[in-house]
């Protein structure tokens, strides 16, 4: 019965989001320029010509949309009101992660890393593993590709083993383990947003699911590089540890995380949004740094990325354009009704399949007002489907990676095969497992 | 650019290079170029590149990880290369390139005299698998002869699994008559092959080195 009242509170969150949305009639015109101006920021995104930011053609195309009639402007006011708060979310998490690094704390993971797993490149891979997923699950993607990758890197290279799968980890659990918290992926903070979970229970729901996907992801990561996992017969040992210096305990970065983790949950439990425990953890941190003049006020203001967030801004007030005139009903048919665990499987591999077309941030954004009526289970899956997905190719989206074969900015890397023939290793049995272990976990807490 | 004609080249791998350095010590003659070659996959940066394009909407060049990640692996092939001409001790030539290994080894060899590489697959076991994909490519393509070291002990002889001709003898109940023909040297009491050399030839190896003795 517990899902059946999830249910309920799913679709009361979204009939006030995305209601307005919905009741508007299908019209070919509008959908048109809604169309192409989705067109335009994708296209933009991938090309990103003279690497001007992705906000220079969102924020246009969002303008485009608007004084066209595509969509009303009270409808882009409510979408604008629902995602600002999700953004400033994004923000405090990107801030935070940013001090994180300033604190030291990636420096003493290579450190640690270099000195537990010296010569032993299956401790290696396990350490990582779980280095990358914590990073992923606590401060982000973004800071596993952005801040852990180099320095898992620099450590394979200091303890003279082959970076290969350890930077192939890095790269594939920045997406698959992603699904434990809201704060994990920019896709998680909009479906948590949307779903009316606390942030407890979104993190209970997916857990099981986090967990067994990590562990597909390391069966199959031991037997697809067993070559390049030998033991050492001879190898460097940690010394130079931290790149030269020695790197401590980085205390006061833990403990704010430690703060800012349990923050989440209370403010959540109380009905206050767990934003608010972000910002407080990055205050506590920029305050520190700012006094030991590590930072300034210019470089925080940079870190929290201003125009990526004025680009999640202009995407989603074009997508629910999109989705408002003809897309989402053209699509509603293919989403699966109800949370039973064929529903659920059909509504991940959607999600998958769409993620590669459109890239995630787009594919969640249209799959999530169709998906939250079922409940809160098949907007979970929605995420599972679209945080696993993007590692069947190396560029996070078959979109991305054809584009950028066809415009020749990006090779056709010899090491792309191979990164493929991981992705299809992986991605399928992780939705498949991930599915599976979340439909146990909606039965066993209730969605 | 560098001079690989008539030279030894050393293939210098992580975790294994020792071995092939201290095979170019016992087999390249005093006075003969030796050549270090360390080959950084490009696939690193751009691993690590494709997956900050994969973060959507992300567009700040300066906090892409490939540019770092292929400064961090420049850094760490010239850390090695000067711990491989260390071992090595004598006037070498040491070079790094960036691409797919196995083809830059083998386009850098190309008018070597001998190519040094060591085994770089499952080594656990004998046969195919201890050979890894890049040094199988090599071994198959290289214009020059090639000699392949184990990267420590290498297995004993009795390590090798029984020919396949052999393994009914283990059954002698079963369809006797079936029993292949035992030449004079595969018999149960052939004599004891001499120790295997750490250092295992390839058949052509044999009659090309002849110049480096």
């Amino acid at each position: 019965m517990t899902t059946e009242q999830g249910r309920g509170r799913g679709e009361e969150t979204f009939s006030g989001a995305y209601g307005k949305g919905r009741k508007t009639q299908p019209n070919a015109a509008a959908e048109a320029v809604s169309a192409a101006a989705l067109a335009v920021i994708l296209g933009w995104a991938v090309w990103r010509p003279r690497g001007w930011p992705e906000a220079v053609a969102a924020v246009p195309a969002a303008a485009v949309v608007i004084a066209t009639g595509a969509i009303s402007a009270h409808d882009a006011g409510a979408a604008a009101r629902r995602l600002g708060p999700v953004i400033g979310f994004l923000a405090a998490v990107l801030v935070l992660a940013e001090l994180c690094d300033g604190e030291g704390l990636f420096r003493a993971c290579g450190a640690w890393l270099a000195r537990t797993a010296a010569g032993q490149p299956k401790r290696l891979l396990a350490e990582v593993f779980v280095l990358a997923s914590v990073t992923t699950a606590v401060l982000s993607l973004d800071a596993t590709v952005v801040l852990l990758t180099p320095v898992v890197f620099a450590t394979a290279a200091r303890l003279e083993m082959r970076a290969r799968p350890h930077l192939y980890a890095c790269t594939h659990l920045s997406n698959s383990a992603s699904l434990l918290l809201p704060v994990s992926n920019l896709t998680n903070l909009l479906a948590f947003a949307a779903s009316g979970l606390a942030f407890g229970r979104f993190a209970g729901l997916m857990a099981l699911p986090w967990l067994t996907v990590i562990g597909t992801e390391y069966l199959v990561f031991r037997r697809f590089f067993a070559a390049d996992l030998e033991p050492q017969t001879v190898g460097r040992s940690a010394e130079g540890g931290g790149g030269g210096r020695p790197a401590g305990v980085p205390v006061v970065a833990l403990a704010v995380l430690a703060g800012t983790l349990a923050g989440f949950v209370i403010t959540s439990a109380v009905g206050v949004s767990p934003a608010w425990a972000a910002l407080a953890g990055a205050a506590v941190l920029a305050g520190r740094a700012l006094a030991q003049r590590r930072t300034s006020v210019t470089a925080l203001v940079r870190a929290a990325d201003a125009p990526f967030l004025l680009f999640v801004l202009g995407l989603g007030i074009v997508v629910q354009a999109v989705t408002g005139n003809g897309l989402g009903g053209a699509l509603r048919p293919l989403v699966p009704a109800g949370t039973t665990l064929p529903a659920l499987l059909g509504t991940a591999a959607l999600a998958a399949a769409l993620a590669n077309v459109i890239n995630n941030l787009p594919a969640v954004l249209v799959l999530l007002p169709l998906a939250a009526p079922a409940g809160a289970g098949a907007v979970l899956a929605v995420l599972v489907g679209v945080n696993i997905g993007p590692n069947l190719t190396y560029t996070g989206s078959l979109a991305t990676l054809l584009w950028r074969r066809v415009l020749r900015q990006h090779g056709s890397g010899p090491s792309l095969w191979e990164f493929t023939r991981l992705g299809l290793l992986t991605v399928p049995a992780g939705l498949v497992i991930a599915v599976l272990s979340l439909w146990a976990a909606l039965h066993v807490i209730g969605g | 650019m560098t001079d690989t004609e008539g030279a030894v080249v050393v293939w210098i791998t992580e975790g294994t290079w020792r071995g092939c350095v201290d095979a170019a010590l016992r087999l390249a003659p005093p006075g003969d170029p030796v050549l270090l070659l360390y080959v950084t996959p490009a696939e690193f940066a751009e691993t690590a590149h494709a997956a900050y394009l994969g973060l959507f909407g992300r567009g700040r060049p300066e906090r892409d990880p490939g540019p770092r990640v292929a400064e961090l692996a420049g850094v760490s092939a010239g850390e090695l290369l000067t711990a491989a001409a260390d071992r090595l001790g004598r006037p070498c030539q040491r070079v790094e390139r960036r691409g797919l290994p196995e083809r830059e080894v083998v386009t850098a060899a190309a008018d070597a005299a001998l190519l040094i590489v060591a085994r770089d697959g499952d080594r656990s076991r004998l046969g195919p698998k201890s050979l890894g994909k890049a040094a199988r490519f090599v071994v198959d393509h290289a214009p020059c002869p090639v000699l392949v070291v184990w990267p420590g002990t290498a297995p004993g002889v009795g390590t090798i699994p029984p020919p396949p001709r052999e393994r009914p003898r283990e059954r002698p109940h079963e369809r006797p008559h079936e029993r292949p023909h035992e030449g004079p040297h595969e018999g149960p009491h052939k004599p004891p092959h001499p120790p295997r050399p750490a250092l295992y030839l390839t058949e052509s190896v044999i009659s090309l080195t002849q110049p480096c003795k």
